[in-house]
């Protein structure tokens, strides 16, 4: 019975990341998308906590933990603020409409359900559906950095790509290191994002639009 | 017990890894750039010395790093080539401040990361556990980014963010295959660490589940082979190489693709070990040859010296990967052989790379002519070491090429036809581009001022010493060496 609980909670909760991983695909705001990952940040701290609290897990909560404190809060905020203060567009430009973003999403969580579950017909129920949901999680995020062309947008990709691979390995039962994991994550992010990027980009082109940075492509003699 | 003996007592390891970390730290804080350079050299130095000290007193396994067969050449490797990096970098970045192109400020925080850097490859390098080698390769991944954008140039951000992207894409890609043969391992090996060290791993690989090791290695492929180059992955590769530093270009070529391809090929001892799954050999063949032509093809329309020289970086990785994909003992022996020679020569050729941008002040083919009229003792360099990677004999090149050559025809005869077809076609594009930049007469130059003795002395004797290797192993290799790579070859089955 408190197993069955157990497993439908996690269910759901992977479930919710998923669902806010579509939700980040069909914004045309850039601050929509901003909340959209912040919940999603929000529901992997909860899918961690309790798998935390399922497997008897201590150091997860502190993976739970960086993905609140970190994700969910310090890195919406932060962009919310550089979005505001370079005067960066606030719609979201688009390299494929939202309708067929959407339609390409629905394919790749097809795939992932067909390609995860047959291999892992061994593996506890629990562990394979999570996975499941996390490669799910890891191609839409894939699917958004393709599909977006903002520097902004691009990023918020990278780290639902992210949410999709903590959540894999906050599933397999066990796995070390994943508080490790997550915290170089982080250290790549923020150092990446903050401490280069987002002021050199504004020092040199006074936008953060790749469209501006793609006309130059390299060597062409 | 006296101090060095207590000295040569502690594990090689520490000192492996604990020099570049804590000088990684320590020279983010010193102010003077001049000393942070000597100091980069005297401690990669003391780095190559302990990574010497590993062939007397091999330590035993612990549950995070290890030492075997297999490592132990390349992180002697990369100790080697970080030392004589370490040496022309003093002088390249002494004319660089001299032409004010780099600011104390960017020096602190260069020598740092190039520590930094050292320090995650022989980590990513010894680590046996699959999770801390992911982090060192993680690691490796942030602070090469950093110094691909040191310039700062509007080319040299859009290189480090293409870099960061895809790169990051690449390793996250990595690290889901980790999980994978983690829940493969899981099974069998028990909860926790012991599921992920390949030491244990490897012993009881045929109990693992084939399926996810299938699903695993594809992830891992893609995931660590974008980092290792392999078309179509590739586009990181060319700008990150061009716009950084020129050590770095060394480095990244001469180390860093060596490191992402170690990783690839535990996990492929591994699926060899289990025996059931799909071969590994067929995805790497595919992506090696894929690869070579894509890279040899580039050759031909290259404007920038250093683009170049990278696409030649993405046409030796496919060779080498295209060899383990072959696999047999003779293959792999070639694999190894080409790795070696390949690091040694492409980073020769970056040392030459960056003496002559400095001395013509452009990277542009075009404009770079009769290099061994106006600087002998470099243009003669340049020409052996790109004679030496298109694959001329004598040199090593030649023969670990010829190696895959002939191990192909002994066991796939018909891949060999397009695995000569790609040699030859990057051949002839690295010679027609040699005699217009070594031959005819010099260019006006526009460089920077005339380097002092020391820095010149600085810059070329790295250079003439991994020649001087790579044409010595190319006519011989010592007994204990060639039976070293024979025990290895058989290891990767």
């Amino acid at each position: 019975m408190l197993q069955q609980f157990s497993y439908d909670l996690a269910h759901l909760i992977g479930a919710t990341v998923l669902m806010a991983g579509f939700g980040m695909l069909y914004q045309r705001r850039i601050f929509a998308v901003l909340n959209t990952f912040a919940f999603q940040a929000f529901a992997l701290a909860a899918a961690a906590a309790w798998q935390a609290h399922v497997q008897h897990a201590p150091h997860l909560y502190a993976t739970a933990a960086i993905a609140l404190v970190f994700k969910a809060l310090l890195v919406p905020f932060a962009l919310h603020w550089l979005v505001e203060r370079l005067g960066i567009h606030r719609t979201v430009e688009t390299a494929l409409s939202i309708g067929w973003t959407m339609i390409v999403g629905v394919a790749l969580v097809a795939l992932s359900i067909l390609l995860v579950l047959p291999v892992t017909a061994k593996a506890a129920a629990l562990t394979r559906e999570s996975l499941a949901l996390a490669m799910s999680v890891v191609l839409l995020g894939m699917l958004m950095m393709i599909t977006r062309r903002n520097a902004v947008t691009q990023v918020v990709g990278f780290m639902a790509l992210e949410n999709g691979l903590i959540l894999a390995a906050v599933s397999a039962k066990g796995m070390p290191l994943v508080v490790e994991i997550s915290i170089a994550f982080s250290v790549l992010v923020a150092m990446t994002l903050f401490g280069i990027f987002f002021f050199r980009i504004r020092e040199r082109f006074d936008t953060l639009d790749l469209h501006y940075l793609e006309t130059y492509r390299g060597d062409r003699s | 017990m006296t101090a060095l003996e207590q000295l040569q007592a502690a594990n090689p390891l520490f000192w492996i890894l604990g020099l570049p970390l804590g000088a990684a730290g320590f020279l983010a804080v010193l102010p003077s750039w001049r000393l942070a350079s000597v100091l980069n050299v005297f401690i990669s130095a003391a780095t190559f010395a302990a990574s010497l000290m590993l062939f007397q007193q091999r330590p035993a396994p612990s549950r995070l790093l290890f030492i075997d067969d297999f490592n132990i050449y390349l992180v002697v490797l990369t100790a080697f080539v970080g030392f004589t990096t370490a040496l022309f970098s003093a002088a390249y970045i002494a004319r660089e401040t001299e032409a004010e192109r780099l600011s104390p400020v960017h020096l602190r925080f260069y020598h740092s990361m190039y520590q930094a850097f050292l320090f995650t490859m022989l980590l990513a390098l010894t680590a046996n556990n699959t999770g801390v080698m992911w982090v060192a390769v993680e690691a490796a991944t942030l602070t090469t980014v950093l110094m691909v954008s040191l310039y700062r140039s509007r080319e040299a951000i859009e290189a480090a963010w293409k870099y960061f992207i895809l790169c990051s894409v690449g390793i996250g890609l990595a690290l889901f295959g980790t999980t994978l043969v983690y829940l493969a391992a899981q099974p069998v090996m028990g909860d926790g660490a012991d599921a992920m060290a390949w030491t244990l791993m490897i012993g009881r690989a045929a109990e693992f589940q084939p399926d996810l090791l299938n699903l695993a290695f594809v992830f891992v492929l893609v995931g660590y082979g974008t980092k290792v180059g392999l078309a179509p992955l590739h586009a990181w590769l060319p700008d990150a190489h061009a716009e950084g530093p020129t050590p770095i270009s060394a480095v990244l070529s001469g180390l860093l693709l060596n490191v992402a391809l170690y990783a690839l090929l535990r996990f492929k001892m591994l699926i060899s070990a289990n025996g059931q799954t799909l071969p590994a050999g067929p995805q790497m063949i595919m992506m090696g040859l894929s690869s070579l032509f894509l890279a040899a093809f580039m050759l031909y329309r290259r404007g920038d010296i250093k683009r170049l020289f990278a696409y030649s970086s993405i046409e030796h990785m496919g060779i080498v990967t295209f060899a383990f994909g072959i696999g047999g003992p003779l293959a792999n022996f070639a694999g190894l052989l080409h790795m070696t020679m390949h690091s040694l020569t492409k980073s020769a050729i970056f040392f030459a790379v960056g003496v002559i941008t400095q001395n013509t002040g452009t990277k542009r083919l075009a404009e770079i002519r009769g290099l061994t009229v106006s600087h002998p003792v470099l243009g003669w360099g340049l020409v052996v070491a790109v004679l030496a990677i298109a694959g001329m004999p004598p040199m090593g090149v030649f023969m670990s090429e010829f190696l895959v050559v002939s191990s192909t025809f002994a066991t796939q005869p018909l891949l060999a036809v397009p695995l000569i077809l790609g040699l030859l076609l990057a051949f002839a594009a690295l010679v027609t581009r040699l005699q217009g930049l070594a031959f005819g007469t010099p260019a006006a130059t526009r460089g920077y001022g005339r380097a002092g003795w020391l820095s010149t002395t600085l810059a070329y004797v790295p250079l003439w010493v991994h020649l001087a290797l790579v044409v010595v192993a190319g006519l011989w290799l010592p007994r204990p060496l060639v039976e070293w790579f024979e025990t290895v070859a058989r290891m990767l089955g």
